[in-house]
């Protein structure tokens, strides 16, 4: 009894190579500023074009600025980024969504957003964050530059097939509860490189009823617990995401499509190699106190004593409270808050906005605080500002940009300066990671972000919430 | 097209001590600003060394004895994070020809390997003893020998292990791998043919 993973994988298999590896081929590859430049120039100095230049799809994210679409851009450096992707592109009639098109945006919120991102594909990205595709039952992984070289010129990979891990969410989440506290509190619980060598198949209740976008964190952060890919198997809750997207099939292609899709999830009974439990019902809101995802509490437990760790994870801990300004023992509520970013391929899409929106609305961002929203998309930019979403923000004193990677990884202007404590809705709080060596990251969910923007700390967003305030 | 046969490397052992070292500490993004991975050896985990350095202390990659080491050793959940190359290709580029550690994260290994640099996991003890010898005497020259699936340095010999793919691929020259995925395009395109969402309903 086949599972997904079995079965997309034998269905893209070319041949066994000769090293023992599959050669895999990838259904779609999606390419941005940062990580393509070196890969087209390798191919160039070998005379190789792209082989399938209609499965591939370009963006801009990484380094554009989020402050202004003017070309050229103000900083160079980001103009000869910007320039090379769109001359690459031309060169080899790849489609790109370039800096002010109505469809750019960050990698992984706008191939789903497209329907780009289908059940059953495999799909490539230099981009670790490319897990988030499994949100839709497909097989999707980051790859470094040299591998985007190799799908570039074959459309293929050299690949080992991944373990399964199986993990099982039960029950329900409490009030304030969202897809990021879930994963966070995963990731803690199997640790940051627990998943390295598996993909990650996430099932249960809660995955049965989560949305989308909902789906997308969760798949967005497998790689943050060291899983390379993580998906969920499609459902009718896929289907009516993609239905009317602009490549999604129409018609009685669409039928063929669904009636395929429905083949693609994992037989009842099909075997993991490893099976997690994890009861959703006991997860608070998570924020994180340390640098790496894994170190984080619930907003309302103190951080851990680390002299009870194994000698390695205990030096890491002490190392990162030090780094972050954080002893033992004490809460993260109250922790002072500088600088509040909402974005990222984790946390930027209409539905986190809306959830963000709904704490700030009539409120202030506390004066000593920057807030910043950053819209996963234009797409979802333009939802927001009609829905009203931007004045929302706007009012409340956050700043609202044009859509990009921003302040997650801080390539643009967009950093953190000194020692600053950064409430963000991204991924990864490793040192440096937002732009300024000192810099501190406290990552949460848009909500809890939200929160502590008004508040000017952390605060338990479940008590952070107006009367009548609107998280589920 | 296939790169040089990698059986082993040798020299001094410049010491990456701690767990879950991310690709943001080896190579902050800041530096991934270029079309190119030129002269990136120079911002190699320029963050902690400009962090030690203002501390005090000296950051193994600055200290003189570890200088032109081709062997570096690690602990757990090395490379973790960003896929970016970038960080793989500075620490080639800085002269590291080889990478002993407790374990990698799959998406480093996997760009390590193609850019011909074994990264070989051994038992925590041995990584533990590696490491004390490099901290005792760091001009303690070590050998990684990829046929013995062995480290030496002075008295210590510890097992390695590396994937028989990428341990074949290295000590065969076929670590860069695009022209074994191009070998028969035919066979590549069959399977394109085959795919329900390129035949069916593209």
């Amino acid at each position: 009894m086949p599972t997904l993973l079995d079965k997309v994988w034998d269905l893209h298999t070319v041949r066994r190579l000769p090293t023992g590896q599959t050669q895999l081929f990838i259904g779609l590859h999606l390419i941005h500023e940062v990580t393509t430049p070196q890969a087209f120039a390798m191919l160039r100095e070998r005379g190789i074009s792209p082989a399938f230049p209609d499965r591939i799809f370009g963006t801009m994210d990484h380094i554009i600025p989020t402050s202004s679409l003017r070309r050229p851009a103000a900083d160079p450096v980001a103009e000869e980024m910007i320039a090379t992707l769109e001359a690459n592109c031309r060169t080899h009639h790849i489609p790109l969504f370039g800096l002010g098109d109505d469809h750019q945006g960050i990698v992984h919120v706008i191939g789903p957003e497209l329907g780009l991102t289908q059940p059953g594909m495999t799909i490539a990205c230099g981009d670790s964050h490319t897990s988030t595709h499994g949100a839709f039952g497909a097989l999707a992984f980051g790859i470094g530059t040299s591998q985007v070289r190799d799908v570039l010129g074959s459309q293929c990979l050299a690949m080992d097939k991944p373990k399964l891990r199986r993990v099982r969410f039960e029950g329900r989440p409490g009030p304030g509860v969202t897809a990021k506290d879930l994963a966070l509190a995963m990731i803690r619980q199997l640790g940051v490189n627990g998943g390295v060598g598996y993909a990650y198949e996430y099932t249960g209740e809660a995955i049965d009823r989560m949305t989308m976008d909902e789906r997308m964190t969760l798949c967005n952060l497998s790689i943050e617990g060291g899983a390379r890919m993580g998906y969920v198997n499609p459902d009718d809750t896929t289907f009516a995401y993609l239905k009317g997207r602009p490549h999604a099939p129409v018609g009685a292609a669409w039928d063929r499509a669904v009636a395929w899709w429905r083949t693609l999830a994992s037989d009842a009974g099909a075997a993991a190699d490893d099976e997690q439990t994890i009861d959703v019902s006991r997860i608070a809101p998570v924020v994180t106190w340390g640098t790496n995802p894994g170190q984080s509490v619930a907003v309302d437990e103190p951080i851990p004593d680390p002299a009870p760790l194994p000698p390695g994870e205990r030096e890491a801990a002490i190392e990162a409270l030090q780094f972050m300004g954080f002893e033992a023992g004490e809460s993260v509520q109250g922790r002072q808050v500088d600088v509040a970013f909402i974005g990222s391929c984790t946390n930027a899409r209409l539905s986190d906005l809306r959830e963000a929106a709904d704490i700030v609305r009539g409120q202030r961002v506390a004066r000593h605080v920057r807030g910043l929203v950053v819209p996963g998309s234009r797409e979802v930019q333009r939802a927001a500002e009609r829905e009203g979403l931007h004045e929302v923000f706007l009012q409340a004193g956050f700043e609202w940009r044009e859509p990009g990677c921003s302040l997650c990884l801080g390539m643009n202007d967009d950093k953190l300066s000194g020692a600053q404590t950064c409430a963000s809705s991204s991924n990864r709080n490793f040192r440096g990671r937002q732009g300024s060596p000192t810099g501190r990251t406290l990552l949460m969910s848009p909500a809890m972000v939200a929160a502590a923007a008004v508040a000017g700390q952390v605060v338990d967003v479940r008590r952070a919430v107006p009367r009548g305030g609107a998280v589920q | 097209m296939s790169g040089a046969r990698i059986v082993t490397a040798s020299g001094r052992v410049l010491p990456l001590v701690g767990d879950d070292i991310d690709t943001d500490r080896i190579m902050p993004a800041r530096h991934l600003r270029a079309i190119t991975f030129d002269g990136l050896e120079r911002h190699l985990f320029g963050d902690d060394r400009a962090h030690a350095a203002r501390e005090g202390l000296v950051h193994p990659v600055d200290d003189p004895r570890f200088a032109g080491a081709q062997l570096m050793v690690v602990n757990k959940n090395f490379g973790c994070g960003s896929s970016r190359e970038h960080a793989p290709q500075a620490i080639v580029r800085w002269g590291i020809r080889g990478i002993i550690g407790e374990s990698f994260s799959e998406i480093f290994f996997g760009n390590a390997v193609m850019l011909g640099l074994p990264a070989v996991t051994a038992a925590p003890a041995d990584v533990a003893a590696l490491q004390a010898a490099v901290a005792a005497d760091p001009t303690l020259e070590a050998q990684l020998d990829l046929e013995a699936m062995r480290v030496t340095a002075g008295a210590l010999s510890i097992p390695v292990a590396l994937p028989a793919a990428a341990r074949d691929a290295l000590m065969t020259g076929r670590w860069d791998g695009l022209s074994l995925l191009l070998h028969d395009f035919d066979e590549v395109a069959a399977a394109a043919a085959r795919l329900p969402y390129l035949r069916d309903f593209a």
